[in-house]
């Protein structure tokens, strides 16, 4: 079968010098329209990856990582979604592109893993199939080419018996195998850019940590640029470079992933880290969650969208938004951002907390009386992600 | 197998009823003089087992049906397999014709409108498939007839050319019944698998074929239409009993020789026998069709393989 | 506001509270309701289902409609009417071969159409929504020969069971038919009641009705049937379409409503015999035929939430 998709202008290589960035996303604003209204998942995200380099965006169900992936991509297919802003991708701007451009792209430039690796396969078609169908489409090679590279690419994740592997289909086949099939499929026409969304939440927890190592390690390899999206501040730790973290659609904490834990700046940071059960705890601890509940997406109040939830806030957050702005780091220098009023860490920050926990504001009093505070816990968090890194 | 266990009951019911009919069928066999006689009567009757209770004679019939003998018909004394014979290649082909047809026709717009779903093609296929739904295949038939046999001339209006004669000929007669009875299978099959079409493309697999750069004209023909194909396999063989009735209604109308006019014709005159063998066997070819659907699926879908 | 869905006291008159008193009667309230939904439909289903009234109206009061002639009148026998004769001001829509007028023989086809649907939806309904029921309640023997019953009924297409059934009776009419048909319609309404009541069985406040020592007879007829009831009405409708054009299929073949009667399919089938000459006595039954069939679909369709040319919020 011919590549059927070389033609398309726009798509070709560019020339980029080799030290500007491989992705850079200026202000992205990403809207769904549904009856009730307008549910705003991304608002105004802005970013850049070099590369090589692995981001991990972290923040809870609704943050809008999920979408914000899939709008860089532009994989949001569906007539009621809005996307603004400015992506750029190898010097080209994705947003302009038209779809038919970007299917020349897909799977060949850009990737993504999902979430769900028995959803994300065919149940029909077999396992081979699904891993070459769009090599011979993109690349155009023969039957028997695309077999081997098919073996190839079932060796290099590491499935035992690959050639009998070729003829099966995906619910005869275990999560865990699914989903390195999944990243196999990814991989195949040596992608850029690749983006992992929530690989390993659908996974045992034993094989969690498979999946990421080889995720990682087929990375190096191929000197790949990764994001990595996740809800698990565990899962980013010790295996991005930089890390960001998201909140209501937006950037809350962005930093160097070593900063972010040994430094962080953003109470919501602070409390995913603190929520976090850690094995060296008394048996009986309680398990310190966030309180409260994210914002409705179709009606998010004025100023900080955490100000409800959180522990240091004062009443300049509930009224105005704060800009994410570069804060005072031991290490990061100028790459650490947050946007917060009262930063942790930071006397402003200190202030605020003890001010709110005179006035018994219930989620200071709360975090105040729950386990280990702050520095501590942060601290543990950075020393155990530092043995788990590697192969 | 459960096939086996309805096809006998089915044929035994139908069996069942003939026997229960008023009249003697001895006297259908033998001449008006020969019937007076009331001891000849009873004598033949023992002799050719009618006093035999009914599970026995079910029994010699069944070991007669399925070595080919059905009996005679009681009007033309000729046997009715004979009679079946011919006439089974032409009720198949126009079964065939249609249901091919309606695959043709109704799987490619089905795909159509549910992949475009809710825009002006998608709207107007559907108003197509509710009208079309609501005609019945003898109106159809009829304005068909008048357009294209009365007014045009270009079709015979009735008549049956069979294929061993001339291709062309056959294609002619067999085009506007064949038509008449699709237009419904199309509308049906057509609703079905663009629901169904609907859902899978909101299926994650979906996205992640899209998001390999596979073409939507791929993705719909190799990803969604065989995971979307399993009710209209089954519609496809439930509606056979509709088509059954169909080429019954057709066949009338546009005059063909086929079974299910001699059925007709075998009940204006009364002839038992012969209905009773067209029964069983309609009846028996709707059974066996509705349980080759369930190996279809089998091979549509890989995952009920395991459990067969 | 008071929460009207919470219980009020009796007042000590014995009354209804203030809020029940305040609705208007039953009626009024269903006729109302029917009237707002007429006018949420989109106005496809809103002219279907002002034929399907008109068409209703015309067949059970087809006798008393002024100035509507008698269907079976052959003028020409008494030299008094012309056959295969055009609309007219005598005859709206012209007369058939047979000198009779044609609209007369609409709106009484119509009736035959009518007590039809009516009579075979009547039996599936109350036959097969009690059968079905007890046996989704009651389980056990009942319930396996209920449902041998359904699977046998269902192994046989409807006109070949009818060709057989009128052999074998060696009789017409459209009384036959209706018998003959309501047979093999109970299986479809049992099947579906079965389901239903297999569900609503397992619910708790059957068992709680149980539990407090309720008779099964009673329980049947105020716990399960009601609550089967709706699914069966809803797929009444899409059955009535289906009798509708079964009805017209057999009289067109000859072997449903013998001939004086006015029936759609008949007239159609009376028609084809002259439709080199004259093509229009066949088209007033055509019509109506047609458009009968297409209105109960989408208006059955409208009411199941479920329009055709619906677009989903993708």
């Amino acid at each position: 079968m011919p590549a059927e998709n070389a033609a398309t202008p726009g798509t070709g290589p560019v020339a980029v010098p080799a030290e500007s960035p491989l992705l850079r996303v200026d202000d992205l604003h990403t809207s769904f329209h549904v009856a009730d209204g307008e549910v705003r998942a991304v608002r105004g995200v802005s970013l850049t990856l070099d590369r090589g380099r692995t981001l991990g965006i972290v923040g809870e169900s609704g943050s809008g990582k999920t979408v914000l992936a899939r709008s860089i991509m532009r994989l949001n297919i569906g007539g009621n979604v809005s996307t603004s802003g400015n992506v750029e991708f190898e010097g080209r701007d994705l947003l302009g592109l038209p779809l038919n451009a970007m299917k020349n792209l897909w799977g060949t430039e850009l990737a993504m893993v999902f979430q769900d690796p028995l959803t994300s396969l065919n149940p029909v078609v077999r396992v081979g199939r699904q891993l070459t169908e769009h090599v011979r489409s993109h690349v155009g090679v023969s039957r028997a080419e695309a077999r081997q590279t098919a073996i190839d690419l079932l060796r290099e994740v590491r499935i035992p018996d690959a050639e009998a592997r070729l003829r099966s289909f995906p619910h005869e086949l275990s999560g865990g195998m699914r989903q390195r099939i999944c990243i196999a499929i990814a991989l195949a026409c040596e992608p850029a850019l690749l983006f992992a969304d929530e690989p390993t939440t659908a996974l045992d927890v034993t094989v969690q940590h498979q999946i990421l190592n080889l995720l990682g390690r087929e990375q190096r390899d191929r000197e790949m640029t990764m994001i990595l999206v996740t809800h698990d501040l565990g899962v980013v730790a010790g295996r991005t470079d930089d890390t960001i973290v998201m909140y209501a659609g937006r950037v809350v904490e962005q930093a160097p992933t070593r900063a972010l834990f040994t430094e962080m700046r953003h109470p919501y940071s602070e409390a995913l880290v603190q929520s976090i059960p850690r094995i060296g705890q008394r048996s009986h601890t309680r398990l310190s969650a966030i309180t409260g509940r994210p914002p409705d997406p179709i009606d998010i109040p004025p100023g900080c969208p955490f100000s409800p939830r959180c522990p240091y806030a004062q009443q300049k957050c509930r009224e105005e938004p704060p800009p994410l702005v570069a804060v005072s780091d031991a290490a990061g220098g100028a790459s650490h951002l947050a946007a917060c009023w009262y930063p942790v860490g930071t006397d402003a920050g200190r202030d605020a907390f003890a001010r709110n926990l005179a006035d018994r504001l219930p989620q200071t009093v709360v975090v105040a009386e729950g386990s280990e505070f702050t520095e501590s816990a942060a601290a543990t968090a950075a020393s155990d992600s530092s043995e788990d890194g590697g192969a | 197998m459960r096939l086996v266990a309805t096809l006998l009951f089915v044929t035994f019911v139908t069996f069942m009823a003939t026997s229960l009919l008023p009249g003697d069928p001895v006297n259908a066999l033998i001449p008006i003089e020969a019937q007076q006689d009331r001891e000849f009567v009873e004598q033949l009757r023992e002799e050719w087992g009618f006093n035999d209770p009914l599970p026995v004679r079910y029994g010699r019939w069944l070991g007669d049906a399925v070595r080919g003998d059905l009996g005679n018909s009681y009007v033309t004394g000729r046997p009715i397999i004979d009679e079946i014979t011919p006439r089974l290649p032409v009720t198949g082909e126009l079964m065939v014709v249609t249901v091919l047809l309606g695959i043709l026709i109704g799987v490619p717009l089905g795909l159509l409108s549910g992949y475009r779903e809710g825009s002006r093609a998608d709207k107007a296929v559907s108003a197509f498939a509710q009208i079309g739904l609501s005609i019945p295949n003898f109106v159809l038939g009829l304005m068909l007839i008048y357009v294209f046999a009365i007014r045009l001339r270009w079709l015979p209006a009735t008549g049956w050319t069979r294929i061993s004669d001339s291709v062309t000929g056959n294609l002619k007669t067999v085009a506007m019944p064949a038509i008449a009875l699709a237009v419904a299978e199309v509308a049906v099959y057509l609703r079905v698998l663009r629901s169904d079409i609907i859902i899978t493309l909101k299926e994650n697999y979906i996205l992640s074929a899209r998001a390999k750069g596979l073409t939507d004209r791929f993705i719909l023909f190799r990803h969604a239409l065989r995971p979307s194909s399993l009710t209209l396999t089954t519609l496809i063989g439930l509606n056979i009993a509709g088509l059954i009735t169909g080429t019954i209604v057709v066949e009338q109308l546009f005059a063909i020789p086929g079974l299910g006019r001699r059925l007709f014709s075998a009940v204006f005159q009364r002839d038992y026998m012969m209905v009773q063998g067209l029964t069983v066997l309609l009846a028996a070819a709707y059974v066996i069709i509705n349980a080759t659907v369930d190996f279809v699926y089998m091979a549509i879908d890989p995952r009920i393989r395991r459990r067969a | 506001m008071a929460d009207p869905t919470e219980l009020q006291p009796l007042q000590e008159d014995g009354q209804a509270p203030a809020l029940a008193r305040s609705l208007p009667p039953f009626r009024v309230r269903v006729g109302r309701s029917l009237w707002n939904a007429f006018r949420e439909m989109p106005w496809p289903t809103r002219v279907c289902a002002s034929w399907l009234v008109l068409i209703v109206t015309a067949a059970i009061f087809a006798d008393w409609i002024p100035g509507l002639q008698d269907p079976n009148y052959q003028g020409f026998l008494f030299g008094k009417g012309k056959t295969l004769d055009p609309p007219s001001m005598e005859h709206w829509l012209g007369t058939d071969n047979v000198s009779r007028d044609i609209l007369a023989r609409v709106v009484h086809g119509a009736r035959t159409s009518l007590i039809f649907a009516g009579g075979v939806l009547l039996c599936g309904l109350v036959f097969g929504g009690l059968l079905g029921s007890a046996a989704g309640f009651l389980r056990g023997r009942f319930e396996a020969v209920v449902m041998f019953y359904v699977d046998v009924s269902l192994a046989f297409p409807a006109l070949v069971f009818f060709l057989f059934a009128i052999t074998m009776l060696n009789r017409r009419g459209l009384g036959i038919m209706t018998v003959a048909v309501s047979l093999l319609t109970i299986a479809p309404f049992t099947r579906i009641a079965r389901a239903n009541s297999l569900s609503v069985s397992n619910r708790e406040f059957v068992t709680a009705a149980r539990a407090i020592g309720t008779s099964r007879p009673r329980i049947l007829v105020r716990e399960i049937i009601p609550n089967v009831y709706p699914t069966l009405v809803a797929y009444s409708l899409v059955v009535a379409a289906v009798l509708i054009l079964l009805e017209a299929t057999l009289s067109f073949l000859g072997i449903g409503v013998p001939i004086p009667r006015a029936s759609w399919g008949g007239d159609i089938n009376m028609g084809r015999r002259d439709i080199a000459i004259n093509v229009w006595p066949m088209i007033p039954p055509i019509f109506a035929l047609v458009m009968t069939i297409l209105s109960v679909n989408v208006v059955s369709d409208w009411l199941r939430g479920n329009a055709a040319s619906r677009s989903s919020a993708l």
